[in-house]
């Protein structure tokens, strides 16, 4: 079955395109790209004549995501999280292993993308464990683990927990050439924080966790990636002091790469204050922090030193969230929301192009991954998401596909959403109000 | 007596914490606080004003002296009590917060006074409830009618708030008592220092307008008014500093360090006290010393407080 998408922007930047290109798809793969294609090479499929404004990129893949299956099907399943994932425009996601049981073996991660395919929605990569039950003390069998399908391994939810768990994962993973995924967070300085160290937190009476308390953790894995030769990806980073230390990372040439989450780039511990006194969806960790480090945040996406942006998309149900605040869950719903808050916050406010957006959400994504996906040079998955940078979306968490609706966003207005989501062919998730084409799914 | 004039009532249905209040809302508390305490100078210690009204008193942590003081200043006001505290609750079978506050509600009280651990949980259950929510302490967040009676009773001693020098000692990490007085002196104009060791000290305390030291004699040079925090015994496992012992030979306030005071000065704790802790016992017991008249004031205040978010003087008359 061949599919036409005319009339689009289309950008790829691995193939250096940005401009008006329309888009021929044969099966689930790209067949070709180039100005006014024909209709005739869509014999016997689908021409779809693009409203004015939609642009099409190679599909989203978003690398950090709980889908909390198996064990926690009352907050997520695999079915409803990739349902979430391709309304939010994402093609793919990688999820994280805090699964119950912790997806520490093959079994595990069999279990994951066997509910995958029956789901057939976004493409879901497994995460596997640095350590056995994430416990911390020795490393899980990662190559069978890599056998079965996992793409990275990581102890997600908590940091590697010694140094020399960490040198010895990055030393096993080069062999393969995974990246480990480190959440940081020096323990001990968490303690039982709760929120950002600062002065809001000071006035509400809420327990600190301190911003150099992920950077230190960072800044010992990223000198063990140098000693070791190995890659390490800086989850969820949140403090300007961990950005720095990635870019002498990187300045040193040091396998480093760091992924930035739309509700750090956002949001400030202002939000703990008002307009909802102690909202535990202003909780997550790490947590919301100061202006100097949303701002870092920004200057790392815009100068390049950031490379992904990935939701950490971590569904709680109601029940969980409805408590004292110091009891809450850590975690927000970010597959539905990132597309709008990234069109709105960095593109349409100047800060970076759309090409750049694509690199941060797609090509390096599945670079770091090293997934298919990534660009639309023919032959390529046709993974595509097509984006609709002028549509007005308000998000109501009651309209979320997510099994959960613990957002902080809820009743905001952006400008910018997905117009339609293409995994393999298929179109999987499409929005009428887009300009997308009716009746054509 | 200070420039500040009294509000005519309160624009907020509940006391959630100081934060809230503006500096006339507070004047009109402690004004009317004065008038309460006249009530139990009297033989018989009762008023009418909150008959037919229910008020529950709700504790999530153990205390002896603000659920005492809660429901004598009740009592004396005619409303009818009731406690429910933890252990006799079904929170110990699982129930959540939220569902504890729904069934209390559920029986259409007038006001609910809340203690609990957790900051913030007197704003979770003010979404939740009709009834006027009283924060009793939350977590390390407010305790307002405890600034409040410290208030009073600064003003009872020295007629004013304004132009004062107040020097607070003690734990200023964990401590409700802190942030609620900090809000309220501050917003009365008072000069307050602030003092402890740099392991109690959180990050941004300066910008709430006070002055942070670590010297005990620079804060208490010329103090018109010392006020000591308790030392949380259970809290210091976290290594906040070396030893009891040491902690008292460097921050204890005694008789000697509070040679630097103004000789009017005026000791205040807001209890229980630690002696040997945070403070000598000459000083606790000694002349300068209105740790009980706080307790005492404690009552008035309370009675204003329940009075003014019942509505003021409004007559109910039963048909």
């Amino acid at each position: 079955m061949k599919r036409l998408l005319k009339g689009g922007h289309l950008v790829d930047p691995a193939s250096g395109i940005d401009g008006r290109f329309d888009l021929l798809i044969d099966g689930d793969r790209i067949a070709q790209v180039g100005r006014d294609l024909p209709a005739s090479l869509a014999e016997g499929g689908d021409v779809l004549e693009l409203g004015p404004g939609l642009v099409i990129c190679p599909g989203f893949i978003d690398m950090h995501v709980h889908l909390r299956e198996p064990g926690q099907e009352h907050k997520e399943t695999v079915a409803t999280g990739v349902l979430s994932a391709v309304t939010g425009g994402f093609t793919a996601v990688a999820c994280m292993p805090n699964t119950k049981p912790v997806n520490d073996n093959a079994g595990v991660t069999q279990l994951i993308l066997q509910k995958a395919r029956e789901a057939n929605l976004a493409r879901v990569y497994p995460i596997g464990a640095v350590s056995r039950g994430q416990r911390g003390e020795e490393l899980a069998d990662i190559a069978e683990l890599r056998e079965a399908g996992c793409v990275a391994v990581t102890d997600d939810g908590l940091p590697i927990a010694t140094a020399i768990l960490a040198r010895r994962a990055l030393e096993y993973t080069s062999m393969f050439g995974m990246p480990v995924i480190e959440h940081c967070e020096d323990q001990s300085l968490k303690g039982d924080g709760v929120a950002h160290e600062g002065p809001v937190a000071a006035s509400l009476g809420l327990r600190g966790i301190p911003g150099v308390a992920e950077a230190i953790t960072a800044g010992r894995d990223i000198l063990l990636a140098e000693m070791t030769g190995g890659h390490v990806h800086i989850a969820h980073m949140s403090a300007w002091t961990t950005l720095e230390a990635v870019r002498q990372g990187k300045s040193r040439g040091v396998h480093v790469t760091a992924e930035v989450c739309p509700h750090h780039f956002t949001l400030t511990d202002d939000l703990l204050a008002a307009p909802i006194p102690y909202d535990t969806n202003a909780k997550m960790n790490p947590p919301l922090r100061e202006e100097r480090d949303r701002q870092a945040m920004i200057d790392g996406i815009v100068d390049g030193s950031v490379d992904v942006i990935a939701t950490d998309h971590a569904p709680h149900h109601y029940d969980e969230k409805n408590v004292e605040f110091d009891r809450a869950p850590f975690g927000i719903v970010g597959l539905e929301t990132a597309v709008p808050i990234c069109l709105d916050r960095l593109v349409r406010a100047g800060l970076i192009r759309l090409p750049r957006l694509v690199e941060l959400m797609s090509v390096n994504p599945a670079r770091i991954l090293k997934v298919p996906g990534g660009t639309l040079a023919p032959g390529s998955v046709a993974d595509v998401t097509v984006l609709a940078p002028d549509l007005a979306v308000t998000i109501d968490r009651d309209a979320l596909r997510s099994k959960s609706k613990n957002t902080p966003y809820h009743g905001w207005t952006f400008t910018g959403g997905v117009a339609a989501t293409i995994v393999g062919g298929r179109v999987v998730f499409s929005n009428p109000a887009s300009g997308w084409p009716a009746g054509r799914d | 007596m200070d420039a500040v004039a009294a509000a005519a009532a309160l624009s907020q249905k509940n006391l959630l914490g100081i934060a809230d209040l503006s500096p006339e809302e507070i004047v009109l508390i402690l004004d009317t606080a004065e008038a309460m305490k006249e009530v139990g100078r009297r033989a018989i210690k009762k008023v009418p004003t909150l008959r037919g009204r229910t008020v529950v008193n709700l504790f999530f942590e153990p205390s002896t002296r603000t659920r005492t003081s809660f429901e004598i200043a009740e009592k004396r006001l005619s409303a009818d009590t009731l406690n429910v505290a933890i252990g006799t609750s079904s929170v110990v079978k699982g129930e959540t917060l939220v569902d504890t506050a729904m069934n209390i509600e559920a029986m259409s009280p007038s006001m609910i006074v809340l203690r609990h651990g957790s900051s913030g949980a007197c704003h979770l259950l003010a979404r939740i409830c009709k009834a006027a929510i009283i924060n009793a302490g939350d977590g390390m967040h407010e305790h307002p009618t405890q600034a409040l009676l410290d208030a009073f009773t600064i003003r009872e001693r020295k007629g004013r708030i304004g132009g004062l020098k107040v020097a607070i000692f003690g734990d200023l990490l964990h401590s409700r008592v802190l942030r609620s007085n900090l809000l309220l002196l501050t917003k009365l104009g008072a000069e307050v220092w602030v003092c402890g060791p740099a392991t109690l000290i959180p990050p941004g305390l300066a910008r709430l307008g006070v002055r942070v030291t670590t010297r005990v004699d620079e804060a208490v040079e010329g103090a018109d008014v010392v006020m000591m925090l308790r030392i949380q015994l259970e809290r210091m496992e976290g290594g906040y500093f070396p030893s009891l012992r040491e902690y008292f030979t460097t921050f204890g306030m005694t008789e000697a360090r509070l040679k630097r005071a103004r000789p009017d000065v005026i000791i205040m704790h807001p209890g229980p006290i630690n002696r040997g802790v945070e403070i000598a016992s000459e000083v606790a017991d000694g002349p300068f010393s209105v740790i009980l008249d706080q307790v005492s004031n404690g009552v008035a205040v309370r009675m204003a407080v329940l009075y003014l978010l019942a509505g003021g003087a409004e007559d109910e008359t039963v048909a």
